[in-house]
């Protein structure tokens, strides 16, 4: 096999892993806390009031970037979770743990500023409306993952069973994604379309890009602070291990 | 910028507790899981070095 591909599978191993997550962890914070400095600095103070809306559509700037790492969290998950089940590979089921906890604070996030932006503007703080239901049962898949996980005591059948629920919830995505359009929804339409140019002003598009930025790099250093530490929480009774934490 | 005072900035046209709310709640949040992923981590290493340590004065006591 190719060399380079070789040297991509070593980092499966959490013994290789464990120092590299470490050294990338400072890079990921930098990211975070340049791109969320310039992606405030634009949503309050560059980014015009809204015509409609005036200041509460600022709300915007956190919403959007919450409900968006909430359903891509989901699928990296899903992707390692998938991984962790075909290859068997240890880090894989390890990843999909870390991520699940950060997926579910985005998920929370995006329904609680939603409640607080459906409020003033639709005059409801919650709507069983498709997007709004479809986003709570994607923070619902995240506590029941968190929770099989926890109720099973060999970790890799916990990984398993994880894995099964998870790519069974992938499904829930595009539903979240396309109720807007499938459905009559109170919530509006998307934001960003592939088809057409945005209906936002080009700052308003900036400071939520810069702040989805910032979530994203956030989420990722969050993640592999905790991969780390379940790395050492399941490896603990290995010779690296010991060597690893002097 | 459209603000012409500090008041005015916080007052966020009338809209205050809602946007303020929003990011409040973001910035506590990712404030606060940081801290406990890194504790977590820095528990499971503690254990780790006290585990070392313990096998260590063993190893001291049965060489006596």
């Amino acid at each position: 096999m190719n060399k380079s591909i070789i040297q991509w599978f070593k980092f499966g191993s959490p013994q290789a892993f464990y120092p590299l997550a470490g050294r990338m962890i400072p890079w990921f914070w930098a990211a975070a806390i340049a791109f969320g400095i310039a992606g405030l600095w634009i949503s309050f103070f560059v980014a015009p009031t809204d015509a409609q809306q005036g200041e509460g559509y600022r709300i915007i700037f956190v919403h959007v970037p919450a409900s968006w790492m909430s359903m891509f969290l989901y699928l990296i998950m899903a992707f390692w979770a998938g991984l962790g089940l075909a290859l068997n590979t240890r880090v894989s089921g390890m990843m999909a743990q870390a991520i699940a906890p950060t997926g579910a604070l985005m998920a929370l996030l995006s329904l609680w500023t939603g409640a607080l932006w459906g409020k003033p503007m639709w005059g409801a703080w919650w709507v069983w409306d498709a997007r709004l239901t479809s986003e709570l049962i994607l923070f619902f898949l995240y506590l029941g993952f968190m929770a099989l996980q926890a109720a099973i005591d060999d970790p890799r059948r916990a990984d398993k069973a994880g894995a099964i629920l998870v790519l069974v919830g992938v499904v829930n995505i595009p539903i979240i994604y396309f109720s807007v359009k499938w459905w009559n929804t109170l919530h509006q339409g998307s934001t960003i379309n592939m088809n057409k140019a945005p209906s936002m002003a080009h700052t308003m598009l900036w400071g939520m890009l810069l702040m989805a930025l910032c979530f994203w790099m956030y989420s990722i250093a969050v993640a592999l602070t905790r991969v780390r530490a379940i790395i050492l929480e399941r490896e603990r009774h290995t010779e690296w291990v010991k060597h690893a934490v002097a | 910028m459209q603000w012409h005072s500090v008041g005015e900035f916080f007052a966020m046209g009338g809209y205050a507790l809602y946007v303020w709310g929003s990011f409040g709640a973001c910035a506590l949040l990712m404030f606060a899981e940081p801290f406990l992923a890194k504790h977590r981590l820095s528990e499971v290493r503690q254990s780790l070095i006290r585990e070392r340590l313990a096998d260590e004065l063993e190893l001291q006591q049965r060489t006596q």
